[in-house]
């Protein structure tokens, strides 16, 4: 394992939602589950992130945002989509401004659907996250090989 | 002291400073109730940084972060080679006004705003410390750190105020609660990341490296105040340490115009006295 996997730091967005998968996103960070034991700290900072965790649905509001927050980002990282809402737009998805899931918008590397989501589901997803950016920073390495 | 514990403090410094940084995560988590992270996490995070990529705002950024990385390492090296005392709180100063400066250079609104903190907060500092210095030349004659290390008595016994004035900036320089102002490993929603928030990278991890240097160098300051006997020194910084975890935890993060005045009426007034008192001892 790479020290990448080993320090993963978490920026979190909500888009359009009723707040539920964000609860439980800060109920992974408390005394019960506690994150930080495997490094993961949740930054608000995207220039220091490595792991962009979506929540709710993407609107033509916040499109420019997530993308905002996602180019802001420094290679290697990865898009969580967690929650129903950010995996296919869910309950909202019929809504007249919402564009879907968080697919339409970012490439996805994780669905993490439910509603509202475990926190042992966003934790699973996490690491499932860190194996990706490990395959991302040795796919990073190969090309500048190349 | 020689130039061989400056050179020493230049090697081991980061791995006992990163080793200080991730007792403290763990301190911290078991305060709250958390496991917490493994003590090397601290090491994990910089190493992954130096992994990542490095987004450039502005190049002379890196210049200025770079400054205060070296002259981080210069003051921590002076001063534990027994250097002037009064030259190590210049070099200190220079170094956080080159970070300052970094934090200027970014032209990001939040990190503009965590540059100006960063100069309330050198400005906040700076009076104990240079009480210190003064209190610790009355006391002892000279402002050479080796001459004030080797004192027979515990200099807090003379300077308990200035002690205490001391004690009382210290999570300025920690980055702690209730002073963590500038940037906070914390708060990470208040000003994003304050100062370092147009910072990333390898440059972030340049900057973490240095934050270990400056641990190391101002716990070695605090063990000048005990440095008569070895072993009561680490004892007391270790308890210095501790204390300073606890404030940390039980204490929220104030406004910066009652960082300035609490600061500067705790250094004037316990510093003045306890130099009132060395005055008039004779």
């Amino acid at each position: 394992m790479g020290m990448l996997s080993k320090s993963p730091w978490v920026i979190h967005y909500d888009g359009s939602s009723c707040n539920g998968c964000d609860i439980e996103v800060l109920a992974a960070l408390m005394p019960r589950f506690d994150v930080e034991r495997f490094g993961v700290v949740n930054t608000g900072n995207p220039k220091h992130a490595d792991i962009l965790l979506l929540t709710g649905s993407i609107n033509e509001q916040n499109k420019p945002v997530v993308l905002n927050i996602y180019e802001q980002m420094p290679n290697p990282k990865v898009v969580l989509a967690v929650g129903i809402c950010a995996t296919s737009g869910g309950i909202f998805r019929e809504c007249y401004n919402v564009l879907g899931g968080a697919d339409k918008v970012l490439p996805v590397d994780v669905y993490v659907p439910g509603c509202a989501v475990r926190p042992e589901a966003i934790i699973d997803a996490v690491v499932k996250g860190v194996g990706i950016l490990e395959q991302k920073r040795a796919a990073m390495l190969a090309a500048q090989k190349a | 002291m020689s130039w061989i514990t400056g050179l020493a403090f230049v090697f081991f410094a980061p791995f006992v400073g990163g080793l200080i940084a991730g007792f403290d995560r763990k301190i911290t988590a078991r305060l709250q109730g958390r496991i917490g992270p493994p003590i090397l996490q601290p090491f994990y995070d910089v190493g992954k940084l130096l992994q990542k990529d490095n987004l450039v705002v502005r190049r002379s950024q890196h210049l200025y972060t770079e400054f205060f990385f070296v002259l981080t390492i210069f003051t921590g090296a002076l001063f534990f080679a027994g250097g002037d005392l009064l030259l190590v709180i210049f070099s200190l100063a220079m170094a956080g006004v080159f970070f300052a400066l970094g934090g200027y250079k970014a032209s990001s609104p939040y990190s503009f705003i965590g540059a100006q903190r960063e100069v309330l907060q050198m400005v906040s500092y700076e009076p104990a410390v240079l009480l210190a210095a003064v209190g610790m030349y009355m006391v002892t004659g000279s402002f050479k750190v080796s001459v004030i290390a080797a004192y027979p008595k515990p200099l807090v016994m003379l300077l308990p105020g200035i002690f205490f004035a001391f004690f009382f900036i210290l999570p300025v320089k920690f980055r702690k609660s209730p002073f963590d102002l500038s940037t906070s490993h914390h708060a990470h929603q208040e000003i994003v990341k304050g100062i370092t928030t147009e910072i990333s990278g390898k440059t972030l991890a340049l900057v973490e490296i240095a934050h270990w240097y400056e641990y190391v160098f101002v716990l070695g300051m605090g063990y000048l105040f005990f440095a008569s006997n070895i072993w009561l020194g680490l004892v007391m910084t270790f308890v210095i340490f501790e204390l300073l975890l606890v404030v940390d935890n039980s204490t929220a993060r104030v406004r910066w115009q009652a960082m300035m005045a609490s600061s500067w009426i705790v250094a004037l007034v316990a510093g003045g006295l306890n130099i009132l008192y060395l005055m008039l001892r004779h």
